[in-house]
Parts: C-alpha cells; sequence; structure tokens
C-alpha cells in the first residue's frame, strides 16, 4: 500500500501535504509526530474514513495493490473489509462481548454458530482477551475498562481478517502489562499483514516497527528503517523530536 | 508573642463570622427548600383532587349497572327511556382508532426521522427539521377542520361510502398529530449516536444500511421508545380530532371505513346535555374513569419498556 502526494483538506485548512509514503506486506510502519500533526488524517485516509466529514477532500492518490482507492468506480465497502482499523478512543458497540467480535462476520453474511463461536474465541485470544472475558461474552462491552474495551476493538477487527491493519494510538489507554501483550500481538500479525500503527511513545515505535515516518505539520518530514532513524536520523528535527527536545 | 496573640483573636472573630454566614446561608436554603416543596405539594394535591372527583362522580353509575354490564355492555343509548349504558363500542372505536393510529404514525416517523438524520444532506436537515417541528404546534382543531373538509370529502368520493368521516379519517389526523413528536424526538436520538459508533461499523465493512439497522437503532432505541409513547399518548386521549371526523356512530367497527364514537368523543359531545347528577352524567364520568385506566396503563406499560431498552441500548461512550 502506498500514498503518492497524498493532500488532504478540512474546508480550507491543509491537514496532510504531499505525502508520499510506501507502506510494506509484513512489515510494521510507525507514525509518530507532535499532537495535530495529521497522523490520525492519515490513517483516516487509507480506508476512506474521512468520506465522513462533511467539507473535507484528499488530493493525490492512495495506491492498494496498485488500485487508486479513491477511484471513483471503487467499492469503498469492500475496501475497508480489506484495511481494518482500531481507533484513537475504544468504541465498542452497545451490544454484548461476543456480538462486538462476531459484528464484521455478521456484516459479511456468516451466520454458522459455530464458526462465528471459533472466530470470536480466535480473535479474542489474539486480541490477549480471551482469558478475562471467556466467562462474561454475554455481557455488554460498555461493562469493560477502558483497556478491555480496546483490546476487544481490536479483537473485533482482526475477526474478518483485513490483508491492512491500521492501529491509532492503540495503548493509549492500556496499561504496560496489556499493552505488552499489544505489542506481542503487532510482532505475531506482522507475518500475515500490513500493519500502520500511531503511536506517541518513542519506545514503542522504536520496538515494534521495521519503519517509522516523522510528521510535523501536515508533511512527512522523514522516513526511514526504524534503527536510523533513532539512532541516525538525517535531520536535526527528527532527532530533536525523538529525544524529547521539543513536541 | 504580642501579636501572635493579636492574630489569633482576629481569627476567631473572622470564624465567627463565618460561621454566621454559614447558619445564614443554611437557613436560606431550608427554606428554599420548603418553598419548593409547597409548590410541588400544591401541584400534586391539586390534581390528585380531580382523580378523586373523577372517581366521586363516576363511581355512582354502578349502584344502577354492573361494572360487568357497562364495560362490555353493547348499546349506549343513554337517553332513552329505559336507558342503556354500555360503552363497549366506545371502548372498541377508541382502541381501534389508536392502533391505526399507531400503525400508520410509528413507521412514517421513525422512517422520516432516520431519513433525516442519516440519509438526508445538512441542507435538507435544516429546512425540514423545523418544519416538522412546527407540525407538532398545529392545534388539534385545525387538524380536525381539515379532516373534515379535505380528508373526509376526498374519502368518501374515492371509496364511495357512505360518509368520510371514520375510523380511518380519525386514524390519519391522529396519526398527523403523532408524527411530528415522534419523527422530531427520534431525529434527536438518532443523531446523537456517536460518529465513533458509526465508524466503527463502516470500518469493519459495513455497508451504511447495515450500520443503519445493525448499530445506529439499537444505540438509539430508547430515545425512539421515548418518542413513540410521547406521540401515542397525544394520540390516545385526543378529543377534539376523533368528535369532529371519527362520525359519532356507537357501533363496534368492522371494517377501517366504518364511523366510530371513541370514548373523548362520547364524553365531550354528551356531557353539555347530559342533567347535572343524573345517572347520563354519572356514567360520562364512569367513561372518563375508564379511559383515565386506559391511559394509566398505557405511561406504565410504555414507561417500564423505555426503561428495559435504556438498559440494555444506552451508549455511553
Ligand atoms: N474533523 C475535523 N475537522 C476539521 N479539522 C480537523 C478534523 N480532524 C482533525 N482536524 C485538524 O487536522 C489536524 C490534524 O489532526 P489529526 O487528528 O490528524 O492529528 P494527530 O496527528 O492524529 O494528533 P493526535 O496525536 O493528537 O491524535 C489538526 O490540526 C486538527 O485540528
Ligand atoms: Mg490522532
Amino acid at each position: 500500500m502506498k500514498t503518492t502526494d497524498l493532500d488532504f483538506y478540512y474546508g480550507d485548512f491543509p491537514a496532510l501535504e504531499g505525502v508520499s509514503l510506501d507502506f510494506y506486506i509484513n512489515r510494521v510502519t510507525a507514525l509518530i509526530g507532535p499532537s495535530g500533526c495529521g497522523k490520525s488524517t492519515l490513517l483516516r485516509c487509507l480506508n476512506r474514513m474521512n468520506d465522513l466529514i462533511p467539507y473535507s477532500r484528499a488530493e493525490g492518490k492512495v495506491l492498494l495493490d496498485g488500485q487508486d482507492i479513491y477511484d471513483p468506480n471503487v467499492d469503498v465497502v469492500g475496501l475497508r473489509r480489506r484495511i481494518g482499523m482500531v481507533f484513537q478512543k475504544p468504541n465498542p458497540f452497545p451490544k454484548t462481548v461476543f456480538e462486538n467480535v462476531a459484528f464484521g462476520l455478521r456484516v459479511n453474511g456468516i451466520s454458522k454458530k459455530t464458526y462465528l463461536a471459533n472466530r470470536v474465541e480466535e480473535s479474542l485470544n489474539l486480541a490477549a482477551l480471551w482469558d478475562e472475558v471467556s466467562d462474561r461474552l454475554d455481557d455488554s462491552a460498555l461493562g469493560l475498562s477502558g483497556g478491555q474495551q480496546q483490546r476487544l476493538c481490536i479483537a473485533r477487527a482482526l475477526a474478518v481478517e483485513p490483508e491492512v491493519l491500521l492501529m491509532d494510538e492503540p495503548c493509549s489507554a492500556l496499561d504496560p502489562i496489556a499493552t505488552q501483550k499489544i505489542e506481542e500481538l503487532i510482532h505475531q500479525l506482522k507475518s500475515s499483514y500490513t500493519i500502520i500503527i500511531v503511536t506517541h511513545n518513542m519506545q514503542q515505535a522504536a520496538r515494534v516497527s521495521d519503519i517509522t515516518g516523522f510528521f510535523y505539520l501536515g508533511k512527512l518530514i522523514e522516513v526511514d528503517d526504524t534503527d536510523t532513524i533513532f539512532t541516525r536520523p538525517k535531520l536535526q528535527q527528527t532527532e530533536d523530536y525523538i529525544t524529547g527536545r521539543f513536541g | 508573642m504580642m501579636s501572635f496573640a493579636g492574630t489569633g483573636q482576629n481569627q476567631i472573630k473572622e470564624m465567627d463570622e463565618f460561621a454566621r454566614k454559614g447558619r445564614g446561608r443554611q437557613r436560606r436554603e431550608r427554606a428554599i427548600r420548603i418553598f419548593f416543596f409547597c409548590i410541588a405539594l400544591a401541584s400534586i394535591t391539586t390534581l390528585g383532587l380531580i382523580v378523586v372527583f373523577l372517581f366521586m362522580e363516576g363511581l355512582p353509575i354502578f349502584a344502577k349497572v354492573s361494572v360487568n354490564d357497562f364495560i362490555f355492555g353493547r348499546y349506549w343509548y343513554p337517553t332513552d327511556e329505559p336507558p342503556d349504558f354500555g360503552i363497549f363500542a366506545l371502548i372498541m372505536a377508541s382502541l381501534a382508532v389508536t392502533t391505526v393510529a399507531s400503525v400508520i404514525s410509528i413507521p412514517l416517523g421513525v422512517l422520516t426521522a432516520l431519513y433525516l438524520a442519516e440519509v438526508a444532506s445538512a441542507r435538507i436537515r435544516e429546512l425540514v427539521k423545523p418544519i416538522v417541528e412546527l407540525l407538532a404546534a398545529l392545534p388539534s382543531v385545525v387538524i380536525g377542520f381539515f379532516g373534515m373538509v379535505v380528508v373526509a370529502p376526498f374519502l368518501q368520493e374515492v371509496f364511495d361510502l357512505p360518509t368520510g368521516l371514520n375510523l380511518f379519517n380519525a386514524s390519519l389526523m391522529l396519526a398527523f398529530m403523532s408524527i411530528p413528536t415522534i419523527c422530531s424526538i427520534s431525529e434527536d436520538a438518532i443523531f446523537s449516536v456517536p460518529t465513533e459508533l458509526k465508524e466503527a461499523s463502516l470500518a469493519l465493512g459495513a455497508t451504511h444500511l447495515e450500520t443503519i439497522v445493525r448499530v445506529i437503532v439499537p444505540a438509539s432505541i430508547s430515545g425512539i421508545a421515548t418518542a413513540i409513547i410521547l406521540g401515542m399518548s397525544r394520540a390516545i386521549g385526543e378529543t377534539m380530532v376523533v368528535l369532529m371526523v371519527a362520525g359519532g356512530a356507537t357501533l363496534i367497527p368492522s371494517s377501517l371505513f366504518d364511523p366510530v364514537r371513541p370514548m373523548p368523543a362520547s364524553i365531550a359531545a354528551e356531557m353539555a346535555e347530559a342533567p347535572f347528577r343524573g345517572d347520563h352524567y354519572y356514567a360520562l364520568f364512569a367513561t372518563g374513569i375508564v379511559l383515565f385506566i386506559f391511559t394509566l396503563l398505557f405511561n406504565v406499560v410504555a414507561d417500564h419498556i423505555a426503561h428495559k431498552y435504556r438498559q440494555v441500548g444506552a451508549a455511553t461512550l
């Protein structure tokens, strides 16, 4: 998946300017940068979630398997089935734990009970949540803690087996143990997904990602192997941000 | 040392002052509490007295007719000699009119709300919403008039009926009255479903329609239920419209186009001519009791439903 020369505007406000970035399969790409620099906006461009925002527009190209996803002929619903997303704030449905995870499968036309149950258990296991909720599958998901809700959202996204996984600060509401579990999960998923993760946690970016892109004021300032970015970045600005001298 | 002692005394004075102010504030709060309590008591007592009055003026009829005969009696000839006081036809008329009205108004109201909140562009929404709300303010006598002058002749002609003033006309007019309430309150509930939920659904590859059916409606169902209750309670005890367009015939409806006489219409039409504290007068009040029990039951059930859905449906994010 890649973007070429992508601009994005909220009304007249340019939130992204000329972003060209490649995302590779079996690699984790981390997006870092100060608050408001457009990380979430970029992520939401990749599955056309920004379509919902009135008066916004995207220019440039976003390619998935060589096809421009902003092409008018593209089936947006089908596209979103291939690109899973975990949002910045946990947003479980006001339904049971089970139905939350089964949602994506159900809208994909799957209704076989045993298959659903297996997929739900598998996904919850992947998201390191199964042990905590296996006996409350029929309780409302809103009764879970914030961190559990976030892992539920991850399980929900995994259940439909997308090709690309977009994660917007998936660990910002989690304790260190749950964070560690999610990071292990990301490592594990890498073998079959293209993963793009937004994070404010430098250590996390360094730990989980292979490639890191640094954004500032809507522009991609520098992108390179994570090792390179964190040890010998080319630009002073990047180094300053990573070492915490501005932010 | 001296200055310290001085400060101490000052502090004690200040604390005294503080305590006195505190006591004054407490007194004032108590006075305000008592004031509100009296007002609440006055209005509740008045309502209570009305109910007591209703029962005092209605119960005497049951010395003449049994409760059973009154409720299930087929004949309502209150001015005949000897009179018949059976309100079964009036009850059936009320039930039929309310049911048909809900069958029309609930789907129309809720679907319009869904359209406005989910499908229509912001421009259309901002244009139509105030118009719908304005419709809710139409006086019922105006709606009744419309039913009489416009809808009745139309029905009569199209369906070749003896009269256009009938069950269907009354239901239609009652539906008109409740649709704006149902629509506007449901719309608020649907519109306030968090965008995050919608996005979560769409991100999983649900279509817009699936998102509406599986996420948005369930998340706003308690608000929609409240809207339906409020809309229907406007219809259920409504008098003017049914008095004007229901046709007024005391018969148990067997077709959608039968003229009928719902309970409120009967009370309003006959009260003026019923001799004070005569049997007819008592029978009308007893009809009022039945109507009261109906609306009471309706409200209790409705409240229960809204409450039940609130517990499973509320989206608290
Ligand atoms: N719906 C919107 N309408 C208008 N402007 C928006 C909207 N969403 C975001 N913006 C603006 O776009 C810019 C980028 O926002 P974005 O959410 O992408 O930042 P971010 O990098 O994800 O920040 P954070 O780290 O705080 O999540 C910000 O200046 C923000 O104010
Ligand atoms: Mg963000």
